[in-house]
């Protein structure tokens, strides 16, 4: 699942391929969606959902980014970027035409293959759509190989939503998707209420369910709390961790957790090998 | 179409009810509709009823005067609404609006205080059940109050 350090090194790991950045999608006030094309020198790249690409904005930083973009489409890379700080906000200004440094795909993938014939619950928080969209993508281009299929995700406000022209295609191609907001005005006919109110009222097999997570740490620990509660083991259940990274590819110790390196060893975990260090402050 | 008893047997919060308390409870029930944007109660009204919600949504918000009103949490099919009918001084305590045309069961909370009263297992049952909604809605307030999607969130 995961990929190796000794895979990448001697062929100059650390040095990022030019891409291309062919189209900017603001998706909210603060997120934004790079879809880039390979430049010169740059081969296209081959993922699997769930896998992240070090993105360089030349003269200010390197940050892991997850791929939001379609495994079938190799030509094209697409990433989906919350302006948090420095290098993101660098990241999100950029323009058609610029050249932006990628290397990767790093890291372990949602294992969705392993879960054929599964239902499949998808919990997403925030930004954490993004990650998991490959995954969707993946289901969509083999959905008879799945049972039910729910995507529950909750975001802040309903302007915080991601890809909600989206919404209707992944509907009619068999996925339940179940939406909710922490708050919102009058205007809002939706869902208001924290993402594990829609674990509670989603329409899958619990017994016969795997679940995949992606969203900040404190909202997965109630979800997968939640799944339990409902009947989802959690060695049925993955999440996707996030930790600062330098090298991405397991030299630096910078994304440490535990025992663990997000970098090679996740970002995708089954949640049982990290379900107790996500409760430990001092890490 | 089913009946009453059977609409309240099979409504998730009374799962597993004994016989002889579900008769006692759906002799303060009734049947209701309501149309999308009326109102179940407002803000300070008498909390005289509770209600199970058998299919649509109603919004919970709060408003001040001249100011939008500000949705904190939605109730949907299967889910229950109204707790201030067990508590002195029995008044609501934000609006409740209808979002999407909704079908319910509504209780008479006086009705029901009294069986309650005069019945302490069919009390302590009902609160344990009230109690456990309780603790899941303050549970879903502190992740909302946390701003989980922001930075602290992390
Ligand atoms: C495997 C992996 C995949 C990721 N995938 C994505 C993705 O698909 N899209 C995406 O937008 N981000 C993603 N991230 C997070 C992203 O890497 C960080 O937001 C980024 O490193 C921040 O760098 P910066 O220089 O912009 O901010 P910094 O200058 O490092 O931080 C500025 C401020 O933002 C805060 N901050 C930093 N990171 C985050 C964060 N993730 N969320 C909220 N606040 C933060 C810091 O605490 C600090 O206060 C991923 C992280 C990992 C490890
Ligand atoms: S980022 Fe260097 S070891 Fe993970």
């Amino acid at each position: 699942m995961a990929s190796k350090a000794a895979d990448v090194i001697g062929t100059q790991p650390l040095l990022p391929q030019p891409w291309v950045v062919s189209e900017v999608t603001r998706e909210t006030d603060d997120v934004v969606t790079l879809t880039m094309d390979p430049g010169s020198g740059a081969a296209p790249m081959v993922f699997r959902p769930g896998q992240f690409n070090m993105l360089y904005a030349f003269g200010v930083g390197e940050v892991p980014i997850s791929i939001s973009g379609d495994p079938a489409h190799e030509a094209q890379l697409i990433h989906t970027l919350r302006a948090v700080g420095f290098v993101t906000r660098a990241l999100c200004a950029l323009q058609p035409g610029d050249l932006i440094g990628v290397r990767g795909p790093y890291g372990s993938h949602w294992p969705i293959e392993q879960h054929a014939g599964r239902d499949i619950v998808l919990v997403a928080g925030g930004i954490g759509l993004a990650p998991l969209r490959p995954a969707i993508y993946h289901i969509l281009s083999h959905r008879d190989r799945y049972g039910e299929v729910a995507l529950l995700y909750g975001a802040r406000k309903p302007d915080e939503l991601l890809f909600p022209d989206e919404f209707d295609a992944w509907r009619k191609a068999g996925i339940q998707v179940e939406i909710t907001v922490d708050n919102a005005d009058a205007c809002w006919e939706g869902r208001v209420g924290v993402v594990t109110t829609l674990i509670r009222h989603g329409r899958f097999e619990r017994t016969a369910a795997s679940a995949f997570m992606c969203g900040p740490e404190v909202m997965m620990r109630f979800a997968a709390q939640e799944l339990e509660n409902q009947g989802v083991t959690p060695d049925k259940v993955f999440v996707s961790m996030e930790r600062n990274m330098k090298c991405a590819i397991g030299l630096c110790g910078h994304c440490q957790l535990g025992p663990e390196f997000i970098c090679t060893d996740g970002a995708v975990f089954a949640l049982p090998r990290v379900q107790r260090l996500m409760t430990i402050r001092e890490l | 179409m089913k009946d009453l008893v059977t609409l309240v047997a099979e409504h998730p919060f009374f799962e597993d009810l004994a016989p002889a308390h579900l008769a006692l409870v759906v002799g303060c029930a009734q049947m209701a509709v309501y149309k999308k944007n009326d109102y179940l109660f407002k803000y300070g009204d008498d909390a005289a009823y509770f209600f199970l919600l058998r299919y649509g949504r109603v919004a919970l918000e709060l408003t001040g005067p001249g100011a939008d009103s500000f949705r904190f949490q939605t109730v949907g099919a299967g889910e229950v609404l109204g707790w201030s009918w067990l508590f002195p001084p029995h008044q609501s305590q934000f609006d409740a609006r209808v979002i999407e045309d909704a079908r319910v069961i509504r209780f008479d909370g006086k009705c029901l205080r009294a069986k309650c009263d005069s019945d302490p297992v069919l009390g302590y049952d009902l609160m344990k059940r009230f109690a456990q909604v309780m603790v899941r809605r303050f549970a879903d307030t502190r992740l909302q109050l946390i701003d989980v999607y922001g930075k602290q969130g992390r």
